[in-house]
């Protein structure tokens, strides 16, 4: 530890922490541009000058290492005078069009301009223009605007592993760019728009949409993919307008993926606003009395078993719990919330997580993946997996199709299951670093569980973790990566089938005079048997709304109270940011409206007691924004069921930008994924 | 000014003689920094260049081919070459006529040297190819020749002491297809002094002892 006097303020700081970090531990503010805690160190902006006793000039504390015995000065007339100065030469360049930009209002440059800026520019000469570049569908770019931070090339080639954006040129020339001229190819394009400190680089959705002083902010949680990330969604009036990330060190550190970023303006299209009906062979609108009078008369004195309920993958855990409780009420026990069909064991709740949790990769040492790619399926978990591995602490191989880019390297061992067996008995290479690893982790993709032989290679991918030392009591090297953000939550509001129900299989083979769909949007229409009943609840109308016989309209993500739990077992809270377009309604309002149209006793009225009642099912749901840490307590695997098949593993997500349904229905998601699926890259600009 | 359309060839591969300056090259670097090679590799590929095509330039296919060679992102090595001048992005004449026009030079007479370059080479000004492709006129920074003042460098040699006709010596000389020695256009050995030595001569020279 060194003692650094900061301003008069005496404080300990570890070794080889700049004078930044020092000064910030006394709280005192250092205005900065280049600088960025989660990228490496340029110091190239010079906005951070200090003074340091003893040291002829100031110097950029975000690159000095503190000494013991240094004493800084932050606001002595040197530094205000270099910072006036450094300010005036960032800003000789910079066109004075703040009440253009979409910056405006939020932007470093503008903010430390007013706070250690002169009263005015002595420039009189022409200022360079830069022409603009072009990053693809999402981020827009003035580049005459950019001060040469480098922010964005350190991003991109440390957290996004995508070393495309450069500086070329050089002095006045100098251009961040990518030379040639195409879209960026990574899933995190959205953050560069976070850290560019001044309004070079834009959201293109957001171009001229609001100020952000106009906005109302709702913290929330993302559920499009299942990394659980911690969001801001800006809404003005009945709209979202914007979603950007908030910082959570445990789960998305300040990152957020492209698709959970861009895709809300799928919020607003192709949504059920009002209950359909169908009658004489179609559907026609109604209202919630009718709609409920047609389930009544339909579903009222069915069998248990002639009943059954799917949910899909967004859906909050509360709805989940509620239309468990309602088939539940109908003695049926044909409940499923999979339906992709995966072998989840539900005996034990670490048979279907992350159990390393998402900062727990930072401690991995091996990493086996199988039958999933994270940068696809959780861009934002796949940061972490890279940072772990740019680290050099970290050794990943992974089984699956050859080829795939995930940004860091991999070692390919196999295409199927075979590779399992090959390094279980040690024929494969890795299994001597898994050997040497002292916490070894393995993902198991959910699209590996969700194939003839899952169940065999849930418990061939769990021996695999035990076989190498993954579970110990102090270690859970164990994880499943799921897709979506509401299919934990459902795995642990009960919604599997009951004893003796059947399974989504099961209820789509026949028999189910009634079916349920909670925003079971994946289910094909044909796949239903002719004369089941089927209740579609959702928000979009999915390829099974079309075949339902009644609609019953739900809330989003954003526009209900939901508890969603991530793929690590993480309880998050999503609050409502506006209300559900027409007369939508929350979800588990829905139900509850049902039961007493069934008449099925309900034991909850309110948001509270359905909470109370789902803690008093599973604990876990009352350890908001916690998970259940730790190791492993018990190596008993899951159930083997079956012997390992031979088929290579594919992989779920085959357009990343039109993966879920609210994607679906965002136009700003197809043009993504017009312009990335093309083979023939884009080389002109805009 | 609006930069001059060109076409980029649509490949790039290494010849033989590259191939043996590369593996010397890397011999250099340890095999975990080799991309501490980038700028002798678009050396390697500029001098190619200009062996199959007359013209010293780098095309991006080949930064590329660097990229892979060095395991580095491409656009590292687009950053390098554009960084600096001294590789050419865009193509260029047979001769890279490079002018120095920095204080000393200039003090000496490098505006002559310029005029010379202008009507012999039949060039426009600085950054234009003649006609005939024969040449291409720059204008560079100190190249730390001031003693022999003014220069112009051709592609790598030093042509120094010149002035406005024993430049357009030069020039035509170049047209003809020949490659006068480089060195001062005076006849002085190296920086000495013109027409011998002039101070330190009650000093006799080791042969007169």
């Amino acid at each position: 530890m060194a003692k650094v006097t900061v301003d008069g303020i005496e404080i300990e700081v570890p070794n080889g922490a700049t004078v930044l970090q020092a000064c910030e531990a006394a709280a005192k503010e250092i205005p900065r541009f280049c600088y960025h805690e989660r990228l490496s160190v340029a110091g190239n902006c010079r906005m951070c000058l200090v003074e340091v006793e003893k040291a002829p000039k100031p110097v950029a504390s975000c690159a000095y290492p503190v000494a013991d015995g240094m004493k800084v000065f932050t606001d002595s007339p040197m530094v205000r005078n270099a910072r006036r100065n450094v300010m005036e030469f960032l800003l000789i360049n910079h066109p004075l069009d703040c009440p253009i930009c979409d910056q405006g209002g939020e932007c470093d440059l503008q903010d430390q301009a007013t706070a250690y800026g002169g009263q005015g520019g002595r420039y009189r000469e022409e200022k360079r223009a830069v022409k603009d570049k072009y990053l693809g569908p999402l981020v827009k770019t003035i580049m005459n605007r950019c001060i040469q931070c480098t922010r964005c090339v350190r991003f991109a080639t440390e957290v996004a592993g995508v070393p495309e954006l450069g500086a070329t040129g050089r002095g006045e020339d100098m251009q961040i760019g990518t030379y040639v001229e195409k879209a960026l190819t990574t899933e995190l394009s959205g953050n560069l728009i976070d850290i560019c400190p001044v309004g070079a680089l834009t959201s293109r959705p957001y171009a001229y949409v609001a100020r952000p002083w106009e906005l109302r902010k709702t913290d929330s949680i993302d559920v499009l993919d299942a990394t659980g990330t911690n969001i801001r969604v800006d809404t003005r009036g009945p709209e979202v307008v914007r979603i950007l990330p908030r910082v959570n060190d445990d789960v998305n550190e300040e990152w957020m993926a492209d698709r959970g970023r861009f895709a809300f303006d799928g919020l607003k299209r192709q949504r059920l606003d009002r209950p359909w009906v169908r009658k004489d062979g179609k559907l026609r609108q109604a209202s919630w009395e009718e709609a409920f009078a047609v389930i009544s008369e339909k579903m009222q004195g069915l069998k248990g078993d002639q009943v059954g309920a799917i949910a899909g993958d967004l859906v909050d855990a509360e709805s989940a719990f509620a239309l468990r409780a309602l088939m539940r009420g109908l003695s049926s026990a044909n409940t499923d919330c999979r339906q992709d069909g995966a072998a989840i064991d539900t005996s034990r709740r670490d048979f279907y997580l992350f159990n390393t949790g998402i900062a727990g990769i930072e401690e991995a040492d091996a990493l086996v993946i199988i039958g999933s790619n994270p940068r696809k399926e959780a861009p934002v978990l796949n940061a972490r997996i890279r940072k772990r591995w740019a680290s050099g602490a970290l050794k990943v191989a992974h089984i699956g199709p050859k080829g795939l880019d995930l940004t860091y390297n991999t070692e390919h061992l196999g295409e199927g299951p075979a590779a399992i067996a090959g390094l279980m008995d040690g024929s494969l290479g890795f299994a001597e670093t898994l050997k040497a690893a002292s916490k070894p982790m393995v993902i198991v993709g959910r699209a590996a569980l969700a194939r003839p032989d899952g169940a065999a290679v849930l418990a061939a991918a769990w021996d695999l973790a035990n076989a190498f030392g993954g579970l110990t009591p102090e270690w859970h090297g164990f994880n499943v990566l799921h897709l979506f953000g509401g299919q934990v939550g459902a795995l642990d509001a009960g919604f599997v089938p009951g004893e003796g129900g059947r399974d989504v299989a099961g209820m789509l083979q026949g028999g189910l005079e009634a079916l349920w769909l909670l925003g079971a949007d994946n289910i094909e229409a044909s796949a239903i048997p002719a004369g089941t009943f089927v209740v579609y609840q959702g928000h979009h109308g999915g390829k099974a709304a079309a075949r339902a016989d009644v609609i019953l309209p739900g809330a989003a993500y954003t526009e209900k109270e939901g508890t969603y739990v991530s793929t690590e077992g993480r309880v998050q809270r999503g609050r409502l940011a506006l209300f559900p377009p027409g007369e939508a309604k929350e979800d588990w309002r829905i139900i509850r409206a049902a039961g007493a149209a069934l008449d099925v006793a309900l034991d909850f009225d309110t948001l509270d007691a359905l909470r109370e009642r789902m803690v008093a099912f599973n604990p876990i749901f009352g350890a908001v924004d916690g998970r259940m840490a730790g190791g492993c307590a018990d190596t008993a695997g899951p159930q083997a069921g079956g012997a390992l098949g031979e088929a290579a593993f594919t992989l779920p997500i085959s357009d990343y930008w039109l993966a879920d349904a609210v994607s679906r229905a965002s136009e700003t998601m197809a043009q993504c994924s017009r312009i990335y699926n093309d083979p023939a890259p884009r080389l002109a600009a805009e | 000014m609006s930069a001059p359309q060109h076409q980029e060839p649509v490949s790039f591969a290494f010849d033989e003689e590259s191939e043996a300056q590369i593996v010397k090259i890397l011999k250099r670097y340890p095999e975990t920094k080799k991309a501490s090679g980038v700028i002798p590799l678009l050396y390697v590929v500029q001098k190619q260049m200009g062996r199959q095509t007359g013209s010293a330039w780098v095309p991006r296919v080949a930064m590329d081919q660097v990229a892979l060679r060095l395991g580095m992102a491409p656009i590292r090595v687009y950053e390098v070459a554009s960084f600096y001048f001294m590789f050419n992005t865009k193509p260029i004449g047979r001769h890279h006529l490079q002018v120095c026009g920095t204080t000393p030079c200039w003090l000496r007479g490098s505006d002559e040297v310029l005029r010379a370059c202008k009507d012999a080479g039949r060039l426009k000004g600085y950054g234009d190819t003649s006609e005939d492709g024969l040449f291409t006129l720059t204008e560079v920074e100190c190249l730390g020749a001031c003693v022999n003042a003014p220069i112009l460098q051709v592609d790598d040699d030093y042509y120094e002491d010149l002035d406005y006709d024993s430049a357009v010596k030069l020039i035509e000389a170049l047209k003809r297809g020949e490659r006068p020695e480089p060195g001062s256009a005076k006849g002085r050995l190296c920086s000495a002094p013109e027409g011998g030595p002039e101070t330190l001569l009650d000093i006799p020279l080791a042969e007169e002892k």
